[in-house]
């Protein structure tokens, strides 16, 4: 019983369901298991125990009256800091939101309460979640749980540290362009890029806002198709969701999945991918054809133009974005420090963003000011909306063959905290597998496939079509079902 | 650089100019790439949604009241009788 943070969201709900245990036990075990972990890790920004522990209360109470509102109730989740939460500070990992509080719950923090789910605090991210290490991050770097002086991967890292290390049972993270993918490949953690318009963005701080795709971060595929069920679905307050009734995700679980063709882009093995990380994947393809799929290679020619064409799009989102934050109407403000020195209006903007926003941020602004220049425009912004075209097409045309496409998620496992972080190419480089698919608007995600000699986990991708997140999950749990990766612990 | 830092509001000192300029420079040179594809007669994708015109009716749905204005404007560095308050907007040379 004291061992109740290692459960996953299914075995939580079993034990809750037939009385085990109750869920502020299940909520004392996850903090007992925070105050031990967190030194080392350093995933969360905010903790709001008090808060949870009074929800835990309200969900005891609904057990024992057999009035339960889903299978999450009672189970403690982690939020990444770019989720509106109502009273709670949420902060893009930036000072120039440094003591925001919203007034309001982005449209997923809602369904997870209403579904009585028990939030346990904020977690890092890079900040505005431009990064792939949470390095970028104005509150410290969060430590990989499998080796303390490596990343745990980004931007979503805090998220995908928190659910490996068992300092929750599931957390939400944000992916646009492998921010949930990446982390939960170097954590060794379950994590799903949903299609674009699958889960409201309503209250989600934005990145690039046609790339953004809101998902969970969780201990299995199974795991996953819980969560769906209670985030997924249309809003009126966000425009781009999805008009149509959705399946019941868990529905896609225990399936055979003998006779499926699954496809293997063969740009995605090239020069530089780890040696190690190519062989687990290989194993990884092997365990599917034991399976009875039918693996084959395939070719996507655009995948090489993908870097060039995400990073012109989302930097030029991200400068409109970004635009908004001046320190007028809420976060940090130099007024008070420099009133001596500000003399009028433009003076407090370049005051208050020159202080608030990090190197990252600054190079993503200026970067998509310059793409987004008259002039440039048309060579920049509307060159790489048109290669969007032809990605989206290759992968369109993939899928009228294949059931599922299958990479690695990295091409290399979780690298060293420092490593990287003042050559930003390189660091964008590292993104190659991943960011083709959000232009896509397509699902893929992240599934545990193996460690390396150094015990290093890595994640295999698996892609779907759009709205095909039942087939990716209906893969992954049968892979799931023949492996055991996604169960292995780091030693904490 | 500093045109684009000055459009961006954004201060950038000596070194901070030398850096960006760099970083940036190497990022702009890896978007030469695109360049050597034929684009011509490719439609633009500027949105995967596969959704137009969503509308909804202009009624307004949150409640309003001084709850929210207060927790609105609890978020702002400078208030002043409900209101928020900034700086001139022109510089007339005046001291503050």
């Amino acid at each position: 019983m004291s061992d109740l943070f290692r459960l996953s969201i299914k075995e939580a709900s079993e034990g809750l369901m037939s009385g085990s245990f109750k869920p502020t036990e299940l909520l004392d075990s996850v903090v007992k298991r925070i105050k031990t972990v967190e030194p080392n890790i350093n995933a969360f920004i905010t903790k709001t125990l008090d808060t949870a522990r009074e929800e835990a209360k309200k969900s005891d109470q609904r057990y024992e009256t057999k009035r339960i509102l889903s299978v999450l109730d009672g189970v403690p989740v982690a939020i990444k800091d770019v989720f509106c939460t109502e009273g709670v500070k949420t902060t893009a990992a930036s000072k120039i939101l440094e003591n925001f509080i919203p007034s309001y719950d982005a449209t997923v923090i809602k369904k997870l309460k209403d579904a009585g789910a028990i939030i346990v605090g904020k977690v890092n991210t890079d900040e505005f979640t431009m990064g792939s290490s949470t390095e970028n991050s104005a509150f410290g770097v969060t430590h990989n749980p499998w080796d303390l002086s490596r990343v745990p991967g980004g931007s979503s890292g805090g998220s995908a540290a928190a659910v490996s290390a068992d300092e929750c049972l599931f957390a939400l993270g944000t992916d646009t362009g492998g921010s949930i993918r990446q982390p939960s490949s170097f954590c060794s953690v379950t994590g799903l890029k949903v299609t674009y318009g699958l889960i409201s963005r309503n209250g989600v701080i934005s990145y690039a806002s046609s790339f953004d795709t809101i998902g969970p971060i969780a201990k299995s595929a199974a795991d996953v198709a819980l969560i769906l069920n209670v985030i997924a679905g249309n809003d009126p307050m966000d425009s781009t969701t999805v008009r149509s009734n959705l399946p019941d995700y868990s529905s896609f679980l225990n399936k055979k999945i003998k006779g499926k063709k699954i496809g293997v882009p063969k740009e995605f093995f090239g020069q530089g991918i780890d040696p190690e990380v190519n062989k687990i994947i290989e194993n990884s393809l092997e365990t599917l054809k034991s399976l009875g799929a039918e693996v084959e290679e395939t070719s996507l020619p655009s995948t090489d133009l993908a870097i060039a064409m995400y990073y012109i799009i989302a930097k030029s989102e991200a400068s409109s974005n970004l635009a908004r934050y001046d320190g007028i109407r809420y976060g940090k403000s130099e007024i008070e420090n420099l009133e001596s020195k500000v003399n009028n209006l433009i003076e407090l903007y370049f005051s208050n963003r020159t202080l608030g926003f990090g190197d990252e941020a600054k190079r993503s602004i200026m970067m998509g000011t310059h793409t987004l220049s008259s002039g440039y425009h048309d060579a920049y912004y509307k060159k790489a909306s048109q290669i969007r075209t032809l990605v989206k097409k290759e992968y369109e045309e993939a899928f009228r063959k294949y059931y599922a496409l299958i990479t690695p998620v990295s091409p290399f496992p979780a690298f060293k905290i420092g490593e990287k972080i003042d050559d930003p190419l390189t660091m964008y480089l590292a993104d190659a597998n991943t960011v083709p698919i959000n232009p896509a608007g397509i699902p893929a995600m992240s599934v545990p496939a193996g460690f390396t000699k150094e015990n290093l986990p890595v994640g295999m991708q698996i892609i779907g079509p759009h709205f095909g997140e039942g087939q990716i999950i209906e893969v992954a749990d049968a892979f799931q079902e023949a492996t055991d990766f996604h169960k292995k612990k780091p030693n904490l | 650089m500093l045109n684009v830092a000055q459009l961006a509001r954004i201060e950038l000192n000596k070194l901070e100019q030398k850096k960006f300029a760099d970083q940036l420079g190497a990022v702009l040179s890896n978007f030469e790439l695109l360049n050597k594809i034929n684009t011509t007669n490719i439609e633009v994708t500027s949105q995967v949604a596969g959704l137009s015109n969503i509308f909804r009716k202009d009624e307004i749905k949150n409640p309003v009241g001084e709850k929210i204005r207060d927790d609105l404007l609890s978020n702002c560095p400078q208030v002043e009788d409900g209101s928020i308050k900034v700086p001139e907007v022109f510089d007339f040379g005046g001291k503050k």
